[in-house]
């Protein structure tokens, strides 16, 4: 099971929370805090698995993550996960965002992370692997984005 | 209302959307916060607004605030609005907020239930998926009982992409309502081999995750999952089963060993490292499983260990990580295997990743043994100088202790060697782990005898140094260790060489910057050392010494009673009024010594960490009793306090090492057993921990002596490395000498406390350098043996641990709609106690519920296979009688002692069946192996239902497929056609009838009386036969007829035939080839007493009508000395009931239904019903298929639909005794028939 999904910049500034068991809002910044001062103390010719985060999980839980440019994408399992998979699902996830954004950056985080969001849906879903092929997340969300076009027109024609 | 449209839309231009409000953020950097709150209250006014795009943006801005970390659950109601919304743009933004911000806690959340069936059953996929994905986010446990049913709908949807949303959530659906686990299971094992990878992957996925929490209940899952592992290609799919089978295989050893070839053919064909790491990792769950069976997988772990170092010394820091973790896996069971890469590992420590290293610690830990011990600890020492990082430092402080201290000291030869380490550790600067390292002296001074003097000396000087521990008040997390410096030295201070100086030492002025607790042992200890310098003085007329001691505590210790510290103060106190005492005492030269000695005899023992939960609660106490009334008895107050308060015990002897004569060491046992006897406060060791003490020999065991004098008198020096030498050095004196002791040596270990020594042969050898008197800690008497201590009762997932291969009963089934579920009591168990005359409702009731369970598309392909299972069964049960005795599961059900179940059973001969490499299963099919897996495939259908592929080709199943899209499609073509209303899916609860028991039942009413649908077809003296008859819902033109044949003679039954003479409208479906008049040969015999279930399917054209037809069964009647031919006419009464599907149905839909006009009306009058009318609506709907859509009162609406797509609804009404139900369907004959029967059924009771 994956507990958490976070995405912060290389400040720390939360880009996408995705949380799949419940925290209170004060919880859950404190949770970001400690992840980005664990992770970005890391060089990154480190390894990407991090154990411990008292305040997620416990001992049966691991950070895996990877750092793109700006952005670290945090993934937090238990060990039902294999670690390089959720390695390989972390790469899947930003090759699909930059699928949907065409060369995604962290502009587009920032100012479209509704749509972030519902392409994440399409990968992760209640914590569970839902999608790893690529081509498969991309039609899913394009066909819904080209529904809400559609609905937008129908608007826009009245 | 267009004018309002337009003007929403106007307003909304003129609103932030979420880019606005992120744009506005970043230029606000300064004044954040106001600026958030100023959004925050426009926010509210567009929440206001009726228009819903307003809303809609509304919410998608706080959902982005939400991340931000402003709370906004005060929104809900709004969200909930937005998720409502007929477009899929808003409702996405909606359920997007819910599953960020909704919780269990949120009370909106009752009121989504019905927009989320809505969603749920919407036509459009994405409405669908988008619920699908916010539920699971926040779903409850109300909402998982109340759409659990309709989410098991949707795994069998036409649509992949639902399809697997659906599986998926359904792992959070059986957390929150775990009693939906047994009812979804057969539904959700089938998604085990959905054509579509990723509803498959979804399926293993949920199934993964159910079986590791509890892993035994998924155990008759494995030979499916090892099916998939050898065909699928997918590394996602392979992963999880590996996973998988990693936790099974500890609970069956027997699996381990069929795993261990395809694993090691996938290590070494996979290119994907993730797939090869899981594999190493599953092969040593393997091995592990195995240690103990098997003997010889050297060769496996060779290649695992292989595998592992390739990994560690990749460059890949990813793999280098995990091959170390895995590494320390297979250590715990093959330390030997791993301990050869010492270098490799060491060489991690040096790595410049902090994870690796600790993974390389980790390694560290399990990897010493007695010989290398002291060399890896010596470079851990290394490391703790180099390191960088107080975390990294402690870290490896931990672990070194950890190492040295890991089971009872297990490898430790020389405790002078570890108390030089410890003292040596107390120089890192800045640790936190201080009380560490003194619990670590307390623990080896108090445990290990022999080492007291030795670690009073070194104590000694670390007291006299302590200026070096507290000079910086940085390091104060040091200054702990002198709080067991100064314990062990006034505890054991008949060992000081020189107790006045230590005295001295402990009450220097600067004592008083220390901690409270710290001081106060300090103080006491000083009394302890002023008893033990009297004692030393003690019979010297007019001892200068003594008075001059007296006279220095009475100077010092007024600097303690001004302590603020209480503790502290009191006992200074209380101590300097004793020595003050002495002090006239002595000047009047009265003896002193021995009463003072007195005050602190007596020896402390180590307790047991768990001693004091274990304490059993004394006969005639009762802990919930009112306090105020005094206890009996005070037993449970016997807790020791660990070490504060000590008592000291009189020693006459000095002796450094136990060489006191055998009479002077018994007198002492004597006393101070008597003296434990006589104190109520002592913790009476039980019985094993007594024979501690009284173990003979343990003064025989020759004492190596070592040369103490060189390293021991530099104070503060590091000095455990002269030890690694002169280890070295005894260790080959005494190879030398071992010969010459071997005779004598044996009979001292039997004397010797050593539990542990349980290492390799080369490792007893090592003799430790001190006799080593470990005590073990003391249990209080009677103590209660328990070891689930540490399980965790909050974890969700105890709940989960359910047993899958337990039949069904029919109270099981999920809840339809909102009505509450009801304890009933199951039909199915009336069934089961009128069929089976003993016990056998947990084995033969099994398989045959079990079958009911099974998806009725099924039987239907079973029966081509049964001419074949037979023949081989036939074959088996002459060749191995015993194997087909546990395979074959009529007999099976006969002699129950055989196995303890059915599922075991076909586990059991699928494990027992030699491994075969899947590939040459799947070519060349070698006979044993097709037949292994076939038998066990035809006694437990239900287990593995496609599981023979070896006979059947791989084209048969895919045609089989397109076969089933293809009448799907045409389904839903007519449905387009038809276009009634789109509230159904063609796909329902396969669970039929049955699970409508609970629609009409609702909450605090009594409970129903046990129903059954089915009805007696024929019987003889020989054979009964009951029979139900079920709609396909997957086909309209099909239904199945579940017959259960008892056995009722004596005799064994077997060659059973069944056959019906087809009509021109229901013809009896035959396999390919068999003529229209052939019989249908049903796939088991029935030994005597012992009844099962067979299916048939039926084609019928048309169901307006009901028709009966007749049919025969023939069968051979077999006693010890004949076998006669017998046969029975039966009828098979197809009511038009029988033709019904319990469907449920929204009442907006209903009421759409209703008023469309296409439906014909029709009405029936019940009289002298005097039943509760939830029992008559539970009778409609159990044995009419029908579900109750709304009950007002006495008046209920109920529907069903037929499996040809008529509407069937019901309006049922009752008052006196009366019942009047009026009835529409758009076919009217029908409807009529269906009165009738309804009529019939009331008629009966």
């Amino acid at each position: 099971m994956i507990k958490a999904i976070l995405i912060f910049n290389n400040h720390g500034k939360p880009r996408l929370i995705r949380f799949y068991q419940y925290f209170a809002e004060d919880m859950q910044q404190q949770i970001i805090r400690e992840t980005f001062h664990l992770v970005s103390k890391r060089d990154d010719n480190v390894c990407n698995f991090l154990e411990g985060g008292s305040l997620i999980g416990g001992s049966d839980y691991k950070l895996i993550y990877r750092h793109y440019a700006t952005l670290y994408f945090v993934f937090c399992v238990d060990s039902s996960e294999s670690e390089l998979g959720i390695l390989d699902l972390i790469q899947v996830f930003v090759e699909t965002l930059d699928k949907c954004f065409e060369n995604v950056c962290e502009l587009d985080l920032i100012f479209h992370m509704d749509k972030v969001h519902y392409i994440l849906q399409e990968v992760v879903m209640g914590g569970m692997v839902l999608e790893t092929n690529m081509n498969e997340i991309v039609a899913q969300v394009e066909l819904q984005n080209r529904m809400e076009k559609s609905e937008v027109q129908v608007w826009a024609s009245i | 209302m267009a004018l309002k449209i337009v003007k929403g839309s106007i307003d909304r231009m003129f609103d932030k959307n979420l880019q606005d409000l992120v744009r506005g953020i970043r230029n606000h950097k300064d004044d954040e916060a106001k600026y958030i709150s100023t959004c925050i209250d426009e926010i509210k006014q567009e929440l206001k607004q009726d228009n819903i795009a307003v809303k809609a943006n509304a919410v998608c801005k706080l959902t982005y605030l939400q991340m931000l970390g402003y709370d906004v659950s005060w929104a809900a109601f709004n969200i909930v609005e937005v998720m409502s919304s007929s477009k899929f743009t808003y409702k996405r933004i909606g359920y997007l907020a819910a599953s960020q911000c909704f919780h269990e806690g949120t009370d909106v959340i009752m009121l989504t239930t019905n927009q989320i069936r809505k969603d749920l059953s919407s036509p459009n996929q994405y409405d669908t998926g988008v619920a699908l994905t916010g539920l699971s986010c926040f779903v409850t446990p109300d909402l998982a009982r109340d759409l659990a049913n309709d989410i098991m709908t949707l795994m069998s949807h036409t649509k992949p992409y639902i399809r697997k949303k659906a599986v998926l959530i359904m792992y959070k659906v059986f957390l929150k309502y775990p009693e939906s686990l047994r009812p979804a299971f057969p539904r959700l094992k089938e998604k085990l081999e959905d054509p579509d990878p990723g509803v498959q992957s979804a399926a293993v996925n949920v199934i993964c995750e159910l079986a590791r929490r509890n892993p035994k209940n998924y155990l008759s899952l494995a030979p499916l999952f090892f099916k998939l592992m050898t065909s699928s290609t997918n590394n996602w799919v392979l992963i999880k089963i590996i996973k998988l089978f990693g936790a099974l295989t500890p609970l069956e050893p027997r699996l381990g060993k069929k795993l261990i070839e395809p694993l090691t053919n996938l290590i070494h064909s996979t290119s994907a490292m993730s797939l090869l790491y899981e594999c190493v990792n599953t092969v040593i769950a393997v091995l592990i499983s195995l240690s103990s069976g098997m003997p010889n997988h050297s060769a496996s772990i060779q290649l695992c260990v292989q595998k592992l170092r390739i990994l560690i010394e990749d460059s890949d820091q990813n793999l280098k990580y995990l091959g170390l973790l895995a590494m320390s896996k297979i250590l715990k069971t093959h330390p030997k295997s791993v301990q050869s890469h010492k270098d490799l590992i060491l060489q991690c420590l040096d790595d410049k990743d902090e994870s690796i290293r600790l993974r390389a610690l980790d390694l560290l830990y399990g990897m010493v043994s007695k010989k290398n011990l002291m060399e890896i600890v010596k470079k851990l020492m290394l490391h703790v100088d180099k390191a960088e990082g107080t975390t990294y430092r402690d870290e490896l402080l931990t672990k070194i202790i950890d190492i040295c201290s890991q089971s009872n000291f297990q490898y430790i030869t020389n405790f002078e060697w570890y108390i030089s380490i410890l003292v040596e550790l107390t120089r890192l600067e800045g640790t936190r782990h201080g009380h560490l390292i003194a619990s670590q002296m307390l623990d080896v001074a108090i445990r290990v005898k022999a080492i007291r003097g030795f670690a009073v000396a070194q104590m000694a000087t670390l007291l006299d140094n302590a200026h070096l521990l507290t000079g910086n008040t940085q390091r104060n997390g040091i200054c702990e260790v002198l709080y067991a410096a100064a314990w062990i030295c006034g505890e054991f201070s008949e060992h000081l060489e020189d107790p006045m100086q230590t005295l001295e030492a402990m009450l220097r002025p600067k004592v008083a910057t220390l901690p409270g607790h710290i001081q106060a042992v300090y103080v006491q200890n000083a009394a302890k050392l002023f008893a033990t310098v009297l004692r030393k003085h003690d019979g010297e007329t007019e001892s200068q010494a003594a008075q001059e001691t007296s006279q220095l505590l009475i100077d010092r210790l007024p600097l303690f009673v001004q302590s603020a510290n209480l503790e502290v103060q009191e006992r200074a106190s209380c101590i300097l009024q004793l020595v003050k005492y002495i002090q006239k005492l002595q000047q009047k030269n009265v003896e002193v010594a021995e009463e003072v000695t007195a005050l602190f005899a007596g020896e402390l023992n180590p307790v047991a960490p768990k001693a004091q939960k274990k304490v059993p609660i004394p006969e005639g106490l009762d802990l919930d009793a009112w306090i105020n009334e005094p206890p009996s008895e005070s037993e449970s107050e016997d807790e020791k306090p660990k070490a504060v308060f000590a008592k000291e015990e009189p020693k006459h002897s000095r002796s450094r090492h136990t060489e006191v004569d055998e009479k002077e060491l018994a007198r002492r046992r004597e006393v101070r057993k008597q003296e434990q006897a006589n104190n109520p406060f002592y913790i009476k060791a039980s019985p094993s921990s007594q024979k501690v003490y009284d173990a003979p020999g343990v003064e025989h065991i020759p004492v190596v002596q070592i040369d103490l004098s060189v390293p021991l008198k530099v104070p503060g020096m590091p000095m455990s490395d002269q030890y690694l030498k002169l280890e070295v050095e005894r260790r080959q004196k005494e190879k030398a000498e071992r010969k010459k002791k071997e005779k004598k040596k044996k009979r001292e270990k039997r004397g010797k406390e050593r539990k542990a020594d349980s290492g390799p042969e080369s490792e007893e050898d090592i003799t430790p350098a001190h006799q080593v008197d470990i005590v073990t800690e003391e249990m209080p008497e009677n103590a209660l043996p328990s070891d689930d201590d540490d399980k965790d009762p909050n974890d969700p997932h105890k709940a989960l641990d359910i047993d899958l291969d337990k039949p069904l009963a029919d109270s099981e089934k999920l809840p339809v709609r909102t009505h509450r579920p009801e304890a009933l009591k199951s039909p199915a168990e009336d069934r089961d106690s009128e069929s089976v005359p003993q016990e056998t409702k947990k084995k033969s009731g099994k398989e045959k519920k079990k079958d009911k369970e099974k998806d009725r598309k099924r039987s239907k392909e079973e029966k081509k296979k049964k001419k074949k299972h037979k023949e081989v069964e036939e074959e088996l049960l002459e060749s191995q009688p015993e194997e087909a005795v546990q395979s074959e599961e009529t007999k099976e059900a006969a002699a129950p002692p055989t196995s303890t179940s059915a599922e075991a059973s076909d586990l059991d001969f699928w494990l027992s069946s030699a491994p075969v490499p899947p590939a040459a299963q799947e070519v060349t099919a070698p006979s044993s192996a097709a037949a292994a897996v076939d038998t066990s495939s035809a006694a437990a259908p239900e287990s593995e239902p496609d599981e023979p592929k070896d006979t059947e080709p791989e084209d048969t199943k895919s045609s089989k497929h397109k076969k089933k899209k293809q009448k799907k499609e045409k389904e839903e073509k007519e449905k387009k056609k038809k276009k009634r209303h789109h509230h159904h899916h063609q796909h329902h609860s396969d669970a039929g009838g049955e699970d409508s028991v609970q629609n009409g039942t609702v909450e605090e009413e009594e409970p129903l009386p046990p129903m059954s649908n089915y009805s007696l077809l024929a019987e003889n003296s020989y054979i009964k036969m009951v029979y139900d008859i079920q709609g396909n819902h997957q086909d309209e033109s099909k239904v199945v007829v579940s017959v259960i044949f008892e056995n009722k003679s004596d005799s064994f039954l077997k060659s059973m035939e069944f056959n019906v003479l087809d009509s021109l409208n229901s013809k009896l479906q035959r396999p390919e080839g068999a003529g229209a008049h052939d019989s249908l040969t049903v796939p088991f015999q029935l030994p005597p007493g012992v009844s099962n279930e067979a299916r048939f399917v039926f084609s019928v054209q048309s169901i307006i009508m009901p028709q009966k037809l007749k049919g025969t069964l023939t069968f051979i009647v077999k006693s010890d000395e004949s076998s006669t031919h017998e046969k029975l006419d039966f009828k098979l009464h197809f009511t038009c009931t029988s033709y019904l599907i319990t469907t449920p149905c929204y009442s907006d839909a209903y009421a759409k239904l209703l008023e469309s006009g296409d439906l014909k009306g029709s009405s029936l009058r019940l009289e002298g019903i005097n039943m509760p009318f939830h029992h008559l609506l539970a009778r409609i709907c159990f044995h009419h298929h029908f579900s109750v859509v709304e009950r007002i009162d006495s008046c209920a609406s109920m529907y069903s639909r037929s499996i040809q797509g008529h509407h069937v609804c019901l309006l049922v009404k009752t008052s006196d005794q009366t019942v009047s139900i009026d009835a529409k369907c758009d076919e009217p004959s029908l409807l009529g028939n269906v009165l009738d029967e309804i009529k019939q059924t009331f008629s009966k009771c």
